[in-house]
């Protein structure tokens, strides 16, 4: 065998042994969404004896789904969508006509994501109590905005830089005004790189627990709250955890799946050319 | 009419001053080429004309109007880039209408001016094209093409040929002169390479340093450099230079001592020169000849073949190489002893500040220039 295509081999065993390690937690959790409580703890463990949909059911019987499930949709895409609007016109600024301060602030952004989300708990939790926002989607989405813009600043930051400055320039001088040369050219030439960079927002305001947590109850919950539901006092039920979640990450994990190229072709955007 | 007037334009970047107080006359339908070293500031004054960067001081007119704080699209500019920063997403047509688009131009008209621009450039089968189906050269005449569309003023070109193989350089070099012959418009051109200066430029401006170190016709600047840079910038290879003591100076020239003894009169304009001054001998490797009577004695380090012609490099005893440019027919070799003579009318001589001394016989085509075209019809 040629030494290359045997290096290939391990390489590719190594890769799909990878995968599965990682992809396991999730395997399991869904095939125990098809178990009875009995066998979902069963030792040794069951692997897939009598499939049942009963979790299923108990789970859509104690709460409503979609009511969360439409909640987690709109404040991800909304919060996403303001970070967006906000974060491109930073991002175009810092990276076409950087001032002395520009990495500065910059790291700074970056800083804010360093500091624990307690430490302001109390401080924001007030000030949502005041302004009527606890358990409102709004009030979510603010704080999800937030939240991301450094780092959707930072990653559009860098898509931006990868735009030749000749292009921008060049329609300067055809004519553009800032806004047509973000609109028409900027925009355009980034895509993968936005639409990475809102996947992954995206991604990060579905899996947000803490605030969702502790700013919303029932109105305006997500699906983290609902998962948080189900390891309730009266102890833990897996099967049906794992249906919970199961149905939680379902939505994103299509839309990911969707997108994978996308966000593949834009978090490698620049490293490989 | 179209010129542009710089008038004691500065540039910094912060504390560091990179345009240090240009003035400049192009005059309309000149083809006027900035030529210096890489960061002499010539692309940074191109982008200034261009509106690109700012001007730190100093006042900038096209057609007699200020146009410091005018932005780049209003100058009546436009600009053909190194890298041809043709817009990626969009087709050859597309890219050439951008601007007139952005204008607010009717369809059919923009379709019209494009068309019109693609049979200047051949480039009506690639219309449909994106960018990257493109090879080097036809993104070039497209970068080109969509300068032309929105018929401007002046045209800039910052090092357009750079990044060509050298076969395409020399074909787009051509194209470019008759293209300025076409369009009859004035072009403004940067480039770091002597030779698209000497062949395209009506005037070049070398600059080295953020000042103008000499403007004038590529003749002028061949026949009468005003100093050392610009001696040893024109020309290729570069000048030779020697240092030498003046012996007598009289009315006809100033009578120079050689290294290894001989003597000779360089007809010049003495000026300030006197008997026992140390000056540069400067003399162009194309005006040095291996001959029997030759006051120089030299050994042939390198021979360079080219065919028609054949560089000699020659080790002066005590001085430094000496490059002379023989036949194409010599058989020289390696290592031979020769004589160089050299012919005092193409000499030129440099004061120890570096600055020429005035040559007494102005050279006939020093002052030539293009005869202005008439208007394409």
């Amino acid at each position: 065998m040629h030494p290359n295509t045997r290096s290939k081999l391990w390489l590719t065993a190594l890769g799909w042994f990878a995968a599965l390690v990682i992809f396991f937690p999730i395997l399991w959790m869904i095939l125990t969404s098809f178990k009875t409580e009995i066998n979902a703890i069963a030792t040794p463990p069951v692997v897939l004896a009598a499939p049942t949909l009963e979790n299923y059911v108990a789970v859509r019987e104690r709460a409503d789904y979609i009511h969360f499930a439409l909640n987690s949709i709109i404040i991800s895409f909304g919060a996403t969508l303001l970070a967006t609007l906000i974060a491109v016109p930073a991002a175009y600024a810092m990276a076409f006509f950087p001032g002395r301060r520009t990495k500065d602030l910059l790291l700074w952004m970056l800083s804010t994501k360093m500091m624990p989300a307690v430490g302001v708990l109390i401080p924001i939790y007030l000030l949502f109590r005041d302004l009527h926002a606890l358990d409102t989607r709004w009030g979510l989405i603010v704080v999800y905005t937030l939240m991301n813009l450094p780092i959707v600043v930072w990653m559009l930051y860098t898509f931006f830089k990868e735009v030749p400055k000749d292009i921008l320039e060049a329609g300067r001088m055809d004519g553009a005004k800032p806004k047509q040369e973000v609109w028409m050219l900027l925009l355009p030439l980034s895509l993968p790189g936005i639409a990475s960079t809102a996947l992954l927002s995206i991604i990060l305001c579905w899996n947000e627990a803490f605030w969702s947590l502790n700013l919303t109850s029932s109105n305006a919950a997500p699906l983290t709250t609902f998962i948080a539901s189900f390891s309730a006092p009266e102890g833990l039920f897996w099967a049906k955890l794992s249906a919970a979640s199961t149905v939680a990450i379902a939505p994103i994990l299509v839309f990911g799946w969707m997108s994978q190229r996308q966000l593949v072709r834009g978090l490698t955007f620049g490293a490989v050319k | 009419m179209s010129t542009v007037v710089l008038k004691d334009i500065r540039k910094s970047f912060g504390d560091v001053q990179v345009i240090k107080g240009v003035d400049l006359a192009i005059e309309d339908r000149e083809f006027c080429v900035f030529v210096g070293p890489s960061g002499c500031g010539k692309s940074t004054l191109l982008r200034m004309i261009a509106g690109l960067e700012e001007i730190t001081s100093g006042e900038l007119k096209i057609d007699g109007e200020q146009v410091n704080d005018v932005p780049p699209a209003e100058r009546g500019l436009a600009m053909v880039f190194q890298t041809y920063a043709l817009y990626p997403h969009m087709t050859v047509a597309d890219n050439m209408a951008f601007s007139l688009r952005l204008a607010g131009v009717s369809k059919e008209e923009r379709y019209q001016k494009v068309r019109d621009a693609a049979r200047v450039l051949q480039l009506e089968p690639l219309l449909e094209r994106k960018p990257k189906e493109l090879s080097g050269g036809q993104r070039q005449r497209v970068a080109i093409g969509r300068a032309i569309v929105r018929e401007p003023r002046v045209f800039l070109f910052d090092e357009p040929l750079s990044n060509l193989d050298a076969a395409l350089r020399v074909q787009m070099r051509i194209e470019l002169a008759r293209l300025h012959e076409h369009l009859n418009a004035t072009m403004i051109y940067v480039t770091h390479d002597q030779v698209e200066a000497m062949t395209l430029a009506d005037k070049i401006v070398v600059l080295q340093g953020g000042i103008v170190e000499q403007a004038g016709t590529p003749l002028e600047l061949y026949h009468h450099p005003r100093n050392l840079f610009v001696a040893g910038f024109i020309g290729s290879p570069k000048m030779n230079f020697l240092n030498c003591t003046v012996s007598a100076v009289e009315a006809a020239g100033a009578t120079v001592q050689l290294p290894g003894g001989a003597s000779l009169t360089v007809p010049v304009h003495p000026g300030p020169l006197k008997a026992g001054d140390q000056v540069t001998l400067g003399v162009r490797p194309e005006h040095l000849r291996p001959s029997e009577t030759g006051e120089l004695q030299a050994e042939v380090m390198v021979v360079e073949r080219l065919g028609g012609e054949t560089f000699l490099y020659c080790q002066l005893a005590g001085v430094g190489m000496l490059v002379v440019q023989a036949d194409g027919e010599v058989a020289t070799q390696v290592h031979d002893r020769i004589a160089i003579k050299l012919n005092p009318v193409n000499c030129h001589l440099f004061t120890a500040d570096g600055m020429a001394v005035e040559r007494a016989i102005r050279h006939p085509l020093a002052d030539l220039r293009r005869p202005v075209a008439r208007k394409a019809g």
